[in-house]
């Protein structure tokens, strides 16, 4: 039975259509498939922080990559590329503890009729007649985005402002939102004429550290959707914005389960009504990078729709399995949740609320909140399933030794304690 | 470490008068005499430096007053310093709010060890505008913590498990558990890699007790001393801030952003500056206290083409952006006039309505034509690109 839920997806570029748009000769959009791509240039932002240990970095002033995409972004913004002010839209954080935040945005969601989208299979081939990044116009493109380890150059930025768009080169590239979330609202697309489906591999997600370090300001946070986890368009691609913020499940006193060979230490969320597991640390990005990547794929790869938020500047990353699109197609969800027409995807999930009427924004509660994520959250026994799957998928043992959570343990930072895996019991021994 | 890395600091005019304009003479000698640990930190100028530090603090910290005065607190902290903490405490300071968390620091020598840092923010009476906060570090000698696991672990008293409990590793601790059992003040060492490793160190009653005498302490002076010049500051915020003040957070998100720019009022009789960057009075050669208030108005002279005012006056009753090429009069040494390539754009809060007005200033003699550098187009939207984050989140936070 294939499972399907109606739903109006959010658009993200001018010239997305639900019909299949015609390809070949000159279509006129100067958009970046074969039709128009000869000559396309684009500003060039390549960057050497691989070799940058996940340490401290000073908070520094606006970097270059930041004013890159804040400028570009105000240029578009003037021009009148994207469907409304998103400055125009109301926002304010709702009382409480973990101070989530409500935005009333009446536009995000276009009124067309709704379209069918398969929830049941995270992992779904590219399909080059639906919508994808190849058919976005070139002005909707601010920059092509670079990060590696080519030991050439001495220098570690280079920026290039007019650069011809290479297929050869498989280019990365930051695109605009047109129905943005905060200002600032970004598609980090890597190797868009590669045209991959949405799904994790190592070279995307540590692309998207990169930028997130690169940045190097906590509240530009990078965030990806899998399929089934409400991801609107299956071609790979991250999400960024700024927004001057904690999000509350950045403020989750969490748990340590286990650390890897190589430092990533892995802990799971506390007091927060989606269950979800924390990566961080780690002696380089790269580290970090790939034990995030291992679990997605085993998650993938166990059809387990889910979230990554990369937040701290690519110091600390969540990975949010969720079984939301599911229950809804079997009809599991409350009318009142889904009137709200909420769909829970990673900034919902981080505590970034959008809503669309103006009852729920002013309504709008901590309760009714972690009320709307705790039905999105895998159980606890699912929960512990899953992480027996990831922990055995990225070479650990998978037990999880449960010990009795201290009972000070609270939200303002209770003492977290070491849960024990043969590994790291290994590891005390041998010190 | 990095205080040490980069150039000494010299106490600039701005970090001298932090102090001058609101307290009377001998503050800093009163303050000299208390033996707590603290800083004084600045929220005004850009960068939020440490304009005093006890002498109890430099003992602490291992770093001459030259090497602390003008630093951002965030230059004791380091690799293995908790990132939850850290964000906890730039969290407060964006709220104007206390804040009590355990941290790990580290010394000039370069050795780490974790302290209570308790913050408050300190008012103007008048104005209820925050003016300093006021740090105190408490450094916490990990006994509390060992009590805590000891007490709390529900497990039986086998060594092993008990010395998984720390973090998977400090064999030391297993022989010296059972002395602090006894509750005997033992200083217990701990090898600098396991603190480095900890997640979290819980402080004592009496060390969090510290901790508040110390902040009450240097209040009381600071208010003292602020009764004698007259600029009354106290712990609470009284009134309601009026609507030509920035709040902190907001001046310290903009300090972040180095270009020339001004926020202007358009709510306020006139329209004044209400903000203006370090770079803008570099460009223009005013003192910021001659801006701050003024209409933009005084940079505009005998040659400014009016056409081109009009034009600008037009855009801001409707509210739209627009960039022109002005002739402005600096207050520099040699009183030259510059030609001033300006866009002014409305920017709005988080109620969706427009608070402010900002100016990015580019002299147009030094338009940049590197190939390597962001085109001035780019880099003046930018500016406005950070300043609209900064006020629309400025305004999130509820007061």
């Amino acid at each position: 039975m294939l499972l399907k839920i109606k739903r109006v997806p959010t658009v993200v570029s001018n010239y997305q259509k639900e019909e299949a748009a015609e390809e070949g000769g000159g279509c006129g959009r100067n958009c970046l498939s074969k039709c128009c791509i000869n000559g396309a240039r684009l500003p060039l932002y390549t960057c050497k922080n691989l070799d940058k240990s996940v340490g401290v970095k000073p908070e520094s002033p606006v970097t270059f990559l930041e004013s890159l995409v804040l400028g570009e972004w105000e240029d578009r913004f003037q021009r009148g590329l994207f469907r409304y002010d998103v400055t125009a839209c109301e926002t304010k954080v709702i009382q409480g503890k973990y101070g989530f935040i409500a935005q009333l945005n009446e536009g995000r969601h276009l009124k067309k009729r709704p379209t069918e989208f398969r929830v049941d299979k995270v992992l779904q081939p590219f399909d080059g007649s639906k919508f994808n990044f190849t058919k976005v116009g070139q002005e909707e493109l601010l920059f092509q985005f670079e990060a590696d380890d080519d030991d050439d150059d001495d220098s570690e930025i280079q920026f290039f402002p007019n650069m011809p768009l290479d297929a050869d080169n498989s280019p990365s590239v930051v695109a605009i939102n047109v129905s943005p979330i905060e200002y600032g609202h970004v598609l980090l697309i890597p190797r868009v004429l590669d045209c991959l489906p949405q799904r994790i591999d190592h070279k995307s997600l540590l692309l998207a550290i990169q930028m997130a370090s690169e940045a190097a300001n906590p509240y530009f946070r990078l965030g990806y959707n899998s399929l089934g986890a409400f991801a609107t368009i299956n071609h790979l691609h991250f999400q960024a914005y700024y927004l001057a913020m904690p999000f509350p499940i950045e403020k989750a006193p969490s748990l340590k389960i286990s650390t890897t060979n190589e430092g990533v230490k892995i802990s799971r969320l506390l007091n927060y009504p989606v269950r979800g597991l924390l990566f961080e640390g780690g002696s380089f990005i790269k580290d970090l990078s790939d034990a995030v990547t291992n679990a997605s794929v085993c998650l993938q790869n166990n059809n387990i729709p889910f979230n990554i938020l990369i937040s701290d500047s690519g110091k600390r990353i969540f990975l949010l399995p969720q079984c939301y699109a599911e229950k809804q197609a079997l009809g599991e969800v409350s009318s009142k949740l889904l009137d709200t027409q909420v769909n829970p995807a990673v900034w919902e999930m981080s505590g970034h609320m959008v809503l669309k009427r103006i009852e729920d924004y002013e309504g709008a509660s901590e309760e009714k909140a972690w009320s709307l994520l705790a039905e999105v959250s895998l159980s606890e026994e699912r929960f512990k399933e899953v992480n027996t799957m990831i922990f055995e998928a990225i070479g650990f043992c998978g037990e999880e030794e449960e010990e009795e959570l201290d009972e000070k343990s609270s939200m303002d930072g209770g003492f977290i304690r070491a849960n024990c895996c043969p590994s790291v019991k290994e590891e005390a021994v041998s010190t | 470490m990095s205080i040490t890395e980069s150039s000494e600091s010299v106490f600039t005019t701005e970090e001298e008068e932090s102090f001058s304009a609101r307290y009377s003479l001998w503050i800093k000698e009163a303050l000299d005499e208390l033996p707590h640990n603290f800083t004084i930190t600045d929220p005004f100028i850009p960068g939020h430096p440490i304009v005093f530090a006890s002498p109890g603090f430099l003992k602490m910290s291992g770093y001459s007053r030259e090497e602390v005065i003008g630093r951002n607190g965030r230059a004791f902290q380091g690799p293995k310093t908790n990132r939850r903490s850290v964000m906890e405490i730039r969290e407060a300071i964006r709220e104007e709010r206390p804040v009590q968390v355990s941290i790990l620091n580290y010394r000039k020598s370069g050795s780490p060890f974790w302290m209570l840092f308790h913050m408050i923010p300190v008012f103007g009476k008048s104005d209820g505008k925050v003016i300093h906060f006021v740090a105190v570090q408490v450094p916490i000698s990990g006994q509390e913590h060992h009590r805590k696991m000891r007490n709390g672990s529900g497990l039986s008293g086998d060594m092993s498990d008990y010395s998984e409990m720390m973090f998977g590793s400090c064999r030391r601790e297993v022989c010296f558990g059972h002395l602090v059992h006894q509750d005997r003040a033992l200083p217990v060492e701990f090898d600098e890699q396991e603190l480095e490793n900890w997640e979290h160190c819980e402080a004592s009653e009496s060390e969090k007790l510290r901790a508040a005498e110390a902040i009450s302490n240097v209040l009381s002076v600071l208010t003292r001393y602020s009764e004698f010049s007259g600029r009354l500051v106290c712990g609470k915020r009284y009134c309601l801030r009026g609507a030509d003040c920035l709040s902190s957070s907001l001046v310290i998100s903009l300090g972040r952003i180095k270009q020339s720019f001004v926020l202007t009022n358009p709510c306020l009789p006139d329209m004044p500056i209400v903000y203006a960057s370090d770079a803008f009075l570099t460009l223009t050669g005013y003192k910021r206290q001659e801006v701050l208030g003024q209409n933009c108005r005084f940079l505009s002279g005998v040659d400014t083409d009016s056409s081109v005012l009009y034009e600008m006056k037009e855009c801001i009753l409707e509210g739209q952006p627009c960039t022109v090429q002005i002739l402005n009069y600096s207050n520099r040494k040699d009183k030259s006039t510059f030609w001033n390539l300006l866009h002014i754009s409305p920017v709005r809060n988080a109620s969706g309505k427009t608070a402010y007005f900002v100016g990015v200033q580019v002299e147009a003699s030094c338009r940049n034509t590197e190939s390597k550098e962001l085109r001035p187009e780019t880099r003046q939207l930018s500016v406005v690109g950070a300043v609209r984050v900064a006020v629309r989140s400025s305004f999130m936070v509820t007061c």
